[in-house]
């Protein structure tokens, strides 16, 4: 009797496996990479604004208050239906908006923010992409939620959604308020 | 000849393809082979099933610049993965740490396929017929 019920428990169990396999895969996005950089000081860093090679902003010039790291490009697709988003609640969220122009073409990335908007405080140009490595960037788009202590607070990969916006990022920088700046 | 005209354009065509790759110019044969060997073992984070080595995409192209230009600066293979696990985590490298995190994956296979042989070896011995027994268990038609 039990040997001959334990090859279908068997089956069942490998069963269970993979339909818990297919309902992780359509809840989570598995070819995401979780930042081992978050709750950790992001690198410093220093970038040219764009379209002013000139004028160069030091990410130290932003401790003392949160602020948020938005990388985009204007090759990015998904980056068009985010700009919506960042330009309507994004600036509602009371921290600083900073654009991080990733892997771009100046001229492309200044009619692509003229045809969609530039929902942004101010924009740096990583055209080379070598300063998204040290930040661990490896695509677009990408948020950073850095804190008045340089602390990455949170990551967000993908597509920015209100939702996100709602659930994610507007909890953590209520409670940064609570925080000495110091 | 036409075989021969073939095989030398196909050599032309990879060379090209090398080329294309990597137009990364080496001081010499040992930092090229080093270089290769680093770039086999890291993942490139853009398309998962490709090695640094292999892939053309853009992340690829200047992780690559990245690794030779650390190399350069005198860093050894452990300071370069350390640096590039500490910005992508352990996904970045094809042969992750052994630590609890990722015991099951290193050890997995191997308690599964013990499982298996404790199993199989368990049914065998309840089940084995005595040497001979088989024709007759047939003909009596009991296969239990």
């Amino acid at each position: 009797m039990n040997s001959r019920i334990l090859p279908f428990v068997g089956f069942l169990v490998l069963f269970a496996l993979l339909g818990a396999g297919l309902v992780y895969v359509r809840d989570h996005n598995t070819s995401e990479v979780p930042s081992p950089l978050v709750g950790k000081p992001a690198p410093a860093f220093s970038l040219p604004v764009l379209n002013e090679p000139e004028r160069v902003v030091d990410s130290r010039s932003f401790l003392g208050k949160p602020y948020l790291l938005h990388v985009f490009a204007s090759w990015c697709y998904v980056c068009r239906e985010e700009n919506a988003v960042l330009m309507t609640e994004g600036r509602q969220m009371g921290v600083p908006l900073i654009g991080f122009d990733y892997k771009d073409e100046p001229s492309d990335a200044t009619s692509w923010l003229k045809q969609f908007g530039n929902p942004y405080d101010v924009v740096l140009a990583d055209l080379e992409g070598d300063v998204a490595i040290d930040l661990g960037v490896y695509g677009a788009p990408e948020l950073f939620l850095i804190d008045a202590k340089g602390v990455i607070r949170y990551k967000h990969i993908g597509a920015l959604t209100s939702d996100v916006v709602r659930t994610k990022l507007m909890p953590i920088i209520k409670t940064m308020e609570q925080e000495p700046s110091k | 000849m036409i075989a021969r005209l073939f095989a030398g354009l196909l050599l032309v065509l990879m060379a090209f393809a090398a080329q294309a790759i990597d137009p990364i110019q080496f001081k010499d044969a040992a930092e090229e082979a080093r270089f290769q060997a680093l770039a086999k073992e890291l993942r490139c984070l853009v398309c998962q099933n490709e090695s640094l080595a292999d892939s053309t995409a853009g992340l690829a192209q200047d992780l690559r610049r990245d690794l030779i230009e650390q190399m350069r600066s005198g860093a050894d293979d452990q300071q370069i993965k350390a640096y590039l696990t500490d910005r992508y985590g352990d996904f970045i490298l094809y042969k992750p740490p052994v630590k609890p995190t990722t015991w099951l994956l290193w050890f997995g296979p191997a308690a599964m396929f013990a499982v298996a042989l404790f199993v199989l070896i368990r049914i065998v011995r309840r089940n084995g017929p005595v040497a001979g027994d088989d024709a007759a268990d047939i003909a009596s038609g009991d296969w239990e």
